[in-house]
């Protein structure tokens, strides 16, 4: 773990009082959802997996901060703060996790692997690294088009060792694309430690092969992420090309709610919880930004109510009809109605049982 | 109308995207080779200085991250062509196509309408990583649509409808018919081949071929000599798009003739035939007079030398004999 370097860079002071404000709104509103969706796993109302972010919040809304109306977003399953920064409604999270019918996947996918467009959200697949070689695709219009918009993506230790991510890597620094990429080096790939996943002690030795800067920033300091996002994003609006960010932090919890990460040392664990960075923003807004412990409460009680409300409405909203899973696999609804068709009567045999 | 010129299979390839480029902004190629060197086969040779670097993208040599970039492009409206230097190079893809472009419709409501081209095919004496036939790789993969044209004028226009397309096309173009295959187009006129209706080559009463791609022509010439020889005459049924099939043309038929031989130039395992195979049976068994029966390559990776190549692939006379052994069933 490296120690935490000063940080010199004056994009800092970009960060007002509200700001802070506004980033712990948002981390706090990502750790709430989590801990619904936790409680909701409990009661039987998640279908399938459910993939926390605890412990690294931070990276994924003060990272998206630094993004503008116009830019595009491509997170991992760990990176729900980002969505919310970009205007993703609470609710439209909690369908995809109770695979509602009126879900941004209609049901047909499940955690972030939503693409919607008027909010520049681009969604992964489960097959890592894979997201970035896309929305490398968006980020080349943006180029052609000659529009000064910006990408940013995300992808753990582990997704970084995927062929996928080391030719999206690649292509981005060959065609100087407009793409920051945080590679947030949380330690864990599933139950691998990332001393497993590479043979480097400084990730940024593995972020530094590709021509095109990097840094590292302490993924749980909110203010040392948005500064190297800051930088990044306008270097890359500015038409100089990608740059690639490592985020040093910690994910909190197992892979996902059934791993009960036997495999990690309770030292280790508890060593990062003092680097929660949402305890360490709170303290900043008390000791720096002179916020009571009154202020932040409001903020945590209403944020409370609000997603009470949420989780109210979509636990009444229906399940897809099961027939919606022949439809839109392709654009014309009569090729799609030709897909299945060996189920049903064949065409000459209708009579014959 | 324009003059007719004689345009081989490689130029009418040449030819849709240079036309659909001009036609509209959006299209664009990207690829190994493709723009400097021209492509490896110099099917875009020229496009580097007519349509500028934007517009004609080498990259490195990194398929995943080819067709990747395509996906997003096209999410954000621009319709990409990736070229595969050779299909067999799609291996490396095939994550971003299956799991990422296929896929994307149906998860996200937003389409992938992208076109992935690249040569296939055996018979150029290119050892079994420059000679494969990868349709039924992708075969099984729902939201992919394939398309494997064997004339120079399906070349062009199923090219041209593929571009214009919403959704992912593989598209196959055979590179033992590249130069070989000469007919007289239209020049500069648009062709647009719908995708999904197969083609009726040659018209016959007695026995039904589907095939498609290079096996087209080793087809045509069997029953040529089956008619010369036999008096027999075959009804031959060019697919030209794989996925969506033109399973109504192929039941038309065989409700017609009673027989079905099917002739693909990929391995018999797992192979095409075995999907129309089972389609026939679910929609004409009753009209059937015979088996279904297969002419395909043996089922081993495509070989190097002459001799290797000629025993693997299907030949006419491989294909006669399963006609004649039909015919007198």
């Amino acid at each position: 773990m490296r120690d935490e370097p000063p940080c010199e860079d004056s994009t800092l002071n970009d960060l007002q009082p509200s700001d802070l404000r506004d980033i712990y709104r948002f981390m706090r509103l990502t750790r709430g959802v989590e801990e619904r969706l936790e409680t909701l796993f409990k009661q039987g109302h998640i279908v399938g997996g459910l993939y926390r972010s605890l412990g690294q919040e931070g990276t994924a809304v003060a990272s998206a901060w630094a993004l503008e109306d116009g830019d595009w977003l491509a997170p991992s399953i760990r990176d729900m703060g980002a969505l919310f920064v970009r205007g993703l409604d609470v609710r439209d999270m909690l369908r995809q996790y109770t695979a509602r019918g009126t879900s941004l996947c209609s049901g047909k996918d499940n955690t972030t692997h939503f693409t919607v467009p008027e909010l520049g959200l681009l969604g992964p697949v489960s097959p890592l690294g894979t997201q970035l070689c896309v929305l490398n695709g968006v980020a080349l219009a943006f180029k052609q088009r000659g529009e000064p918009r910006v990408c940013m993506t995300y992808q753990g230790d582990g997704a970084s060792r995927t062929g996928s991510s080391h030719e999206g890597f690649s292509l981005a620094a060959a065609l100087a694309l407009p793409i920051v990429t945080f590679l947030e080096h949380n330690r864990w790939a599933f139950g691998t430690s990332s001393r497993r996943e590479a043979a480097v002690d400084d990730w940024l030795d593995a972020a530094s092969m590709y021509g095109v800067p990097a840094a590292s920033v302490d993924g749980n300091d909110i203010r040392e992420v948005y500064a190297a996002a800051r930088t990044a994003v306008e270097r890359a609006r500015s038409g100089d090309g990608p740059t690639i960010i490592v985020a040093e932090t910690y994910r909190m919890l197992g892979h996902a709610q059934h791993d009960a990460q036997k495999y990690v040392p309770a030292e280790e664990l508890e060593a990062w919880r003092a680097r929660d960075p949402i305890a360490r923003l709170e303290a900043a807004l008390r000791d720096e930004a002179g916020m009571s412990e009154e202020e932040l409460a409001a903020i945590r009680d209403a944020l409370d109510r609000e997603l009470d409300a949420a989780v109210d409405d979509v636990l009444a909203e229906p399940d897809p009809p099961g027939e919606d899973a022949r439809t839109r696999v392709y654009e014309s609804a009569e090729l799609d109605a030709a897909v299945p068709w060996t189920r049903g009567p064949v065409p000459g045999y209708e009579g014959v049982s | 109308m324009s003059d007719l010129q004689e345009t081989t299979y490689l130029e009418a390839i040449r030819q849709a995207m240079a036309e659909e480029m001009r036609r509209d902004e959006r299209v664009f190629i990207l690829g190994e080779d493709v723009g400097v060197y021209g492509g490896a086969f110099k099917i875009t040779e020229g496009f580097l200085d007519e349509f500028g670097p934007d517009r004609v993208i080498d990259t490195p040599i990194s398929e995943a991250a080819i067709v990747g970039a395509a996906i997003g492009a096209a999410h954000m409206g621009l319709r990409p062509i990736a070229e595969m230097q050779f299909i067999d190079f799609i291996a490396p893809a095939f994550d971003m196509i299956v799991n990422f472009a296929a896929k994307s419709r149906y998860r996200t409501g937003i389409g992938a309408g992208i076109v992935i081209r690249g040569p296939c095919g055996g018979g150029a004496r290119s050892g079994p990583f420059h000679s494969q036939n990868v349709e039924s790789y992708f075969a099984n993969v729902a939201g992919l649509k394939m398309v494997a044209p064997a004339t120079a004028r399906d070349a062009k226009g199923l090219l041209t409808a593929a571009i214009r397309d919403p959704d992912p096309v593989l598209y196959f173009e055979h590179k033992y018919l590249y130069r070989r295959i000469k007919e007289m187009l239209p020049a500069e006129e648009e062709i647009v081949v719908p995708l999904g209706k197969a083609r009726c080559h040659r018209e016959g009463d007695d026995l039904t071929v589907v095939t498609y791609g290079a096996m087209l022509y080793k087809v045509d010439e069997a029953a040529q000599a089956i008619e010369d020889e036999d008096g027999a005459s075959l009804d031959v049924i060019d697919l030209r798009t794989l996925r969506p099939l033109d399973t109504d043309a192929i039941v038309e038929s065989v409700r017609r003739t009673g027989r079905l031989l099917i002739v693909h130039e990929a391995a018999k395992f797992g192979g095409f035939a075995g999907e129309i195979t089972a389609q026939v049976s679910e929609h004409a068994f009753e009209w059937l007079d015979a088996p279904i029966r297969r002419v395909t390559a043996i089922d081993t990776p495509v070989p190097y030398a002459p001799a290797l190549e000629d025993y693997y692939l299907p030949q006419t006379d491989d294909i006669k004999t399963a006609a004649r052994w039909l015919l007198s069933y």
